[in-house]
């Protein structure tokens, strides 16, 4: 080959076809797939509690996409429906994940709806679940003497707070929680608009 | 007309444009001693080696083990054309080696990062009171000082100095290029302290700001400037494979990345798959092509024989710019996207045997017969075993694509393993190989201890092979617990802690052999050591030649 412009323009469209194949295709299709009937949009408390569980890389190790039952017992360890387009139709930037070090959130507002089990788990994960791999995150929470009026205080197990002392969740924590609790896509995935899938 | 009628007839119509294609660009179909791979040889120098990084009594050997096929002896090469490349070589050499101490310097910050991550998972509670040493950020900045920091420097650094060679012209506007780097150095700087300090754009492989992402596309176009300039004013007539590979790749990268970085463009499952497509074209039309362009620039090189088949090439470069584009969806089989494109992505996964195949057999042919010279040619042992790696990740990564072995292996470590098996054994060992080369041509100084090459060789190349082995057992154990149901979830996890140590250790291997690599740089960076001041082989010519 000695001619550089039939290389590089044969080169773009090659990357042309690649994104119309993963880009504007998918774009037309499902970008502005409606929100399901029963999906609500985030409250601002779980926005920043979205913020909180980007900022500290949560996506690594727990995806948000339960597959269908035909293809994995997804379904069977209550991780819920296999998704559709619809049910991220809030979600920006998309959180899918790709690993399953833990196991997968889409429907942990369900599954766990307790607030206080949840702030205990992320104060210590080892606490409620023995063998988890999970780090613990004490930077989300504050040890004290005393707790305020407005202070959310963390009820641990026996022997899991330094002694003395009261865990209280940090707001940033208590966010976090808010949007854990959020995740529920257990409403039936009935495509009212015939979003192609 | 339903979905699959038009997928398949769209597959089938461009399958065959793109072999009307390659067709259309080939030099006679079974031609095998074709002009165009010969262009990287001076006149008269084919049969005689090339291996600066080698000590001078492993050039008599290392010679020997290329002629061992007595495919005609060296005779004595034209010195103007050598006196040339070594105006092109010195035209690139402040540029070339900053970069390569960038590229040193992020590899050891990802390395430590890496290493950290690793340890985080089999021991949860050690360093958690940092937000910033958390594992979701800590394992994120080593991901970005790979993708941003150690592989780009490196490939666009060897890039630098190979287009001039290739196109037999010195590097023009070379300080556009350090501008460009400064820029891009400084973007990453800020990249990975913004990862730190959580502040990131959510997605994998994208996490550094678009704000900062700005910074990037500047550097990286002041970086490409000088390889256009050099490109539209070359004095051979013949593109060499490597030149396809290199331009492309910096052409293909900023369109990747710009798109991916719109913001506010993308949402929900779109941006997902848009998020892969962007991933894995990363590693598929920049980090591959630029290491496979190193190979295929520096292996016939070190041995002094021309790649065997141009045609070959030419099927392995169009098959990889046609099917490596399609591959992202495979990492959604099963997720809500639509079915059609995560069919796509599988189909155009297999295909990528076809590149991957011409790619190893035209390696494998020049190589043959001449296997001992690995040796002799530090060079050549680690971008042999990278050449080696390129096909096993890829025709991995083809299965893995498959569905039966996708509901294994997906969301487990296994995928983690891979990819370190592409942009490690593959990618980096290629660049550690190049940049043995590179160095003793722009400092014009021998490595002062070869030994330390051989240790850096081996403690990789052994740390790897635990990291890899044990990563990989480690994911599939996870896998096959995970689908089964009457498994509790937290067997996947307990299955894979003695692996995740065994990956800490090999990990740790690694890392040592870049300490190792990291001081024998600096060692000849600053003069250390032996002074044995004969670094090239053609030095002393050069010398004279270019005095007179």
């Amino acid at each position: 080959m000695n001619n550089e412009i039939k290389l590089i323009s044969g080169a773009m469209v090659m990357l042309a076809l690649s994104t119309s194949a993963l880009v504007v295709l998918p774009y037309l299709q499902v970008h502005d797939a409606p929100p399901l009937p029963g999906l609500k949009p985030y409250t601002s408390a779980e926005l920043r509690g979205r913020e909180v569980y980007i900022a500290n890389g949560c996506v690594y190790c727990h995806s948000q996409q339960p597959r269908a039952k035909a293809f994995a017992p997804d379904f069977s360890r209550g991780w819920g429906r296999a998704t559709v387009a619809g049910d991220y139709a809030y979600d920006q930037p998309h959180l899918l994940g790709t690993m399953r070090t833990g196991p997968d959130l889409m429907n942990i507002g369900v599954r766990q709806p307790s607030e206080q089990w949840h702030l205990g788990h992320l104060y210590q994960p080892r606490a409620y679940m023995p063998g988890s791999i999970m780090p613990s995150y004490p930077f989300l929470f504050e040890a004290k003497t005393k707790a305020a009026n407005d202070d959310v205080v963390v009820n641990l197990p026996p022997g899991q707070a330094p002694a003395g002392l009261l865990i209280v969740a940090q707001p940033q924590a208590v966010d976090l929680v808010k949007y854990l609790l959020s995740l529920d896509r257990s409403y039936p995935a009935i495509d009212l608009h015939k979003a192609p899938r | 007309m339903n979905t699959v009628a038009i997928l398949v007839s769209a597959f089938v119509l461009s399958f065959v444009a793109l072999l009307a294609f390659i067709w259309s660009q080939r030099t006679g179909l079974f031609d095998r001693s074709s002009k165009g791979a010969e262009v990287i040889f001076a006149s008269g120098e084919i049969g005689r080696i090339e291996e600066p990084a080698a000590a001078p009594a492993a050039h008599g050997s290392l010679q020997g083990a290329a002629d061992t096929v007595g495919a005609g002896q060296a005779t004595r090469a034209n010195v103007e054309e050598l006196a040339e490349r070594a105006r092109a070589d010195a035209s690139t050499a402040p540029l070339v080696f900053f970069m390569f101490c960038c590229a040193i310097a992020w590899l050891l910050v990802a390395s430590a990062a890496g290493l950290t991550a690793s340890i985080k998972l089999h021991e949860p509670d050690w360093l958690v009171q940092q937000a910033w040493l958390t594992f979701g950020r800590i394992r994120t900045i080593h991901l970005n000082a790979v993708a941003y920091g150690w592989a780009p420097m490196a490939g666009l650094g060897i890039a630098m100095f190979v287009i001039p060679r290739l196109l037999k012209t010195p590097l023009l506007g070379a300080r556009f290029a350090f501008i460009g780097a400064v820029f891009w150095n400084a973007a990453l700087i800020a990249g990975l302290g913004s990862i730190a300090a959580g502040i990131n754009d959510g997605l994998e492989w994208l996490e550094i700001p678009w704000q900062i992402g700005i910074l990037f596309a500047v550097g990286g176009a002041l970086i490409g400037l000088p390889l256009v300039f050099t490109l539209v004013n070359r004095r051979v007539e013949h593109l060499y494979v490597s030149v396809w590979y290199m331009a492309c790749a910096l052409f293909w990268l900023p369109v990747l990345f710009v798109v991916a970085k719109m913001p506010g463009l993308h949402q929900g499952v779109q941006q997902a798959a848009m998020n892969w497509w962007f991933g894995h074209n990363v590693l598929g039309l920049f980090y591959t092509p630029l290491a496979l362009a190193s190979v295929y620039y520096f292996l016939p090189k070190v041995i002094g024989r021309p790649i065997q088949s141009y045609n070959l090439s030419l099927l392995g470069f169009w098959g990889l710019a046609f099917f490596y584009g399609q591959v992202g969806g495979h990492h959604l089989i099963g997720g809500p996207v639509p079915e059609w494109m995560v069919t796509l992505s599988i189909v155009q996964s297999m295909m990528m045997i076809i590149p991957v195949a011409a790619f190893t057999v035209n390696q494998y042919q020049t190589l043959q017969g001449r296997l001992s010279a690995l040796r002799w040619s530090p060079t050549l042992r680690f971008i042999g075993v990278g050449g080696l790696m390129y096909t096993a990740s890829s025709v991995q990564g083809s299965l893995e694509a498959l569905r039966s072995m996708n509901a294994v292996t997906h969301f487990t470590h296994y995928t983690v393993a891979h990819a370190h098996l592409g942009l490690y054994g593959f990618v980096s060992f290629v660049f550690f190989g190049a940049m043995y080369f590179v160095m003793p041509r722009i400092t014009v100084r021998e490595w002062p201890y070869p030994w330390l090459i051989t240790a850096h060789f081996w403690l990789v190349s052994g740390g790897f092979a635990l990291y890899f082995v044990s990563l990989t057992t480690a994911g599939w154990l996870q896998g096959l617990a995970m689908l089964d149901a009457a498994r509790p979830f937290m067997e996947s996890v307990a299955v894979t802690l003695p692996y995740l140590k065994g990956r800490s250790v090999g990990g740790a291997f690694m890392v040592l052999g870049h300490v190792v690599f990291a001081v024998h740089f600096m060692a000849m960076a600053l003069g250390f050591g032996p002074n044995r001041d004969q670094p090239a082989l053609f030095r002393q010519l050069f010398r004279k030649e270019v005095a007179a």
